[in-house]
């Protein structure tokens, strides 16, 4: 599911039957092995990132983190999250829902397309739209001659941001859907509940945790996102750089201290929404216990 | 409701699954949709709830053709056969929920719910999550859900497929006595005959998406009109050469004919345990069963194999043992129609004295 790992940690994966369990030397082993990797591949990098951001002391590190170009990439960064995240939750519950609760023909290309974005790399996402919208593009010369700018202004990292993150919300409530089914739906209308009664009072609540995962993990990535913006983005200090941009600029330039600074801004968003998808996994897990069909 | 049913076909692809079913079924009363699994009872069930349209022909309830009315406006209590509960709200939000959607006042909500939930016998578990029921407490709530918008008829699709075997009984046996009180029309889909022999005042039996005929479960059971309904009810069983048959020389040998036989239509036993042992002819038994009450006998009779059952008083008949067979009647089918033919000897003019 949109790349991300479901826990379940429930005492089912402890009560493994002896015959079935590896010795003590293979657990052990196994343990040292991943704890290990998960040390020295991404735990050392993200103490690196705050020991170098805090190198100079603090008055640094605020001074780089609150300079007028870090403030505005981190603008841009909310307001590209704002505009992005919102239109892919539309995007995803409308494509979930159309994919599992309809039949109709082109169904299997649309869950490849949804996939599209997972399988392209963000570089040529980004490079579809300066190719659609740019000054030699498709659309290009009639945008110039209205004066609408998309390419190196917001409009553009708008667009690429949605287009690399879209399937997260799609992916997580697809399955989360079929395995629902409809047959709540149907109860709900021979009740009496019309169209938009069903959908607020038996479909949303129903999706409701794997939605807001799903809205977590886009927002995430919509916040992080560099190759696709990076094309489009055209790299204008205090304009059209985002936070992931300006991290760039700041490290070629041998500002390593701001840099790290801001990466750091980065790496506490990325905890923040670890925090809140832990909670969310808590409390979806809390709701499907036991619940037939579960939804975990 | 006064629900009446007319020409109504219904196809998936190239599949007929209701195809030209016409019926009429009376106020107030309790029917069983019986048939195999895809014989289209819940598809009929489905259109009649308006949760499929017809392709062809017509649903007319309490006299006015509703193919167009959605379900939201027909008026029909629905209990699905996994119930359906909306696993996200509590026993009583359940319940609750046909009359929020049309706006019922909060106190009227409150008091219909808790009177329901008196009916169901669940006043204690108001509070409670779906996820927290017994299979049984789950349909008493789906059945109070479907009746708290008061629906003149309740439809139930295979309303005891997900409970275990021992609260099955009980359950058909409350169900019958919950809508006998509430007096609503009811009709039921089931693929267990004995769920509707024992529940239903009316049956209407289905095979391939056709109605093979409606009645009281009694008169199907005395008198099935086609081969299908013949073989469908009782443990029926097709026999190989009926002509075989002493009595019953005459009634098949016109070419054609095939004839079915029920176990109880069969007497089997030693000659002094005969009720007309000079017309009985011989047979031996091949298998004995033991079926918990009774047993269960397979029986070979010139090339025929029938079954018999057999009290647990007698003497037990081994595999092998030679016995006597008295045939009463069997269904004699004539292309589409069945006819029941008695044993023309128990009547014979001339009785024999020893």
């Amino acid at each position: 599911m949109a790349g991300a790992i479901h826990a379940h940690l429930s005492d089912a994966a402890s009560d493994r039957p002896a015959h079935a369990t590896e010795s003590r030397g293979v657990r052990i082993a196994l343990i040292t092995v991943a704890l290990l990797f998960l040390a020295l591949i991404i735990l050392l990098p993200l103490i690196s990132v705050i020991v170098e951001a805090l190198s100079q002391g603090w008055r640094v590190y605020v001074e780089s983190i609150t300079e007028k170009d870090a403030l505005s990439a981190l603008r841009l960064t909310l307001i590209t999250a704002a505009i992005a995240v919102p239109l892919n939750t539309v995007f995803g519950i409308a494509a979930a829902w159309a994919i599992a609760k309809f039949k109709f023909r082109g169904k299997n290309v649309l869950i490849t397309l949804i996939d599209l974005p997972f399988a392209v790399s963000p570089v040529i996402s980004g490079l579809i739209f300066v190719l659609l919208f740019g000054a030699q593009g498709l659309l290009g010369p009639w945008l110039a001659a209205h004066d609408i700018k998309v390419i190196f202004a917001l409009p553009g990292i708008v667009l690429a941001t949605i287009f690399v993150t879209f399937p997260f919300v799609a992916r997580e409530l697809i399955p989360l859907m079929q395995t629902q089914g409809v047959q709540e739906e149907e109860a709900a209308a021979t009740l009496g509940a019309k169209g938009w009664q069903i959908f607020w009072r038996v479909t949303l609540p129903n999706i409701k945790w794997g939605l807001l995962y799903g809205i977590i993990l886009c927002n995430a990535r919509a916040m992080g996102e560099f190759g696709a913006v990076s094309v489009v983005s055209g790299h204008i200090r205090g304009q059209t750089n985002t936070l992931p941009l300006h991290v760039e600029i700041l490290y070629n330039e041998y500002q390593f201290t701001a840099s790290f600074a801001v990466a750091s801004l980065l790496v506490l968003l990325a905890l923040v929404t670890l925090v809140v998808k832990a909670i969310v996994e808590w409390k979806s897990e809390q709701r499907s216990a036991g619940s037939e069909g579960g939804t975990g | 409701m006064r629900i009446e049913v007319r020409n109504v076909t219904k196809r998936f692809g190239s599949l007929k699954a209701v195809d030209n079913v016409s019926f009429t079924i009376e106020e107030g009363k309790l029917i069983g949709l019986l048939g195999p699994s895809g014989g289209g009872k819940s598809t009929l069930l489905r259109m009649l709830a308006g949760l499929e349209t017809p392709d062809e022909g017509d649903i007319i309830l309490d006299g006015k053709r509703v193919n167009d009315v959605p379900p939201q406006k027909r008026g029909i209590g629905f209990v699905f056969q996994n119930y359906a509960l909306f696993r996200h709200m509590t026993v009583f939000d359940n319940i609750a929920f046909g009359l929020e959607v049309k706006k019922a006042k909060k106190n009227e909500i409150r008091e219909r719910v808790n009177e329901l939930l008196k009916l169901v016998g669940l006043e204690a578990i108001g509070n409670r999550y779906p996820h927290q029921l017994s299979g049984g407490q789950r349909q008493r709530v789906a059945f109070a859900r479907a009746l708290a918008p008061r629906p003149s008829l309740l439809l139930l699709d295979e309303p005891f497929a997900a409970i275990d075997a021992k609260v099955r009984k009980e359950l058909r046996t409350w169900l019958k006595e919950m809508i006998e009180q509430i007096g609503i029309t009811s009709i039921f889909v089931t693929h267990d005959q004995d769920e509707a022999v024992e529940v239903a005042d009316e049956m209407l039996i289905f095979s391939n998406g056709r109605l093979e005929q409606q009645g009281s479960p009694l008169e199907i059971y005395r008198h099935p009109r086609t081969p299908f309904v013949a073989s469908f009810i009782g443990e029926s069983r097709v026999l190989q050469h009926p002509e075989r048959l002493i009595g019953f020389e005459e009634a098949v040998s016109q070419g054609g004919k095939s004839a079915i036989i029920r176990p109880e239509f069969v007497e089997v036993g030693l000659q002094r345990e005969l009720s007309y042992p000079l017309s009985a002819q011989r047979g031996i038994v091949r298998q004995s069963f033991f079926r918990g009450a009774h047993l269960e006998l397979e029986v070979d009779v010139e090339g025929n194999r029938l079954i018999a059952y057999r009290s647990l008083d007698r003497e037990p008949l081994e595999p092998g043992a030679e016995v006597l067979v008295f045939i009463h009647r069997l269904y004699v089918l004539d292309g589409s129609s069945a006819v029941l033919v008695e044993n023309p000897l128990k009547t014979d003019p001339m009785p024999v004295h020893i």
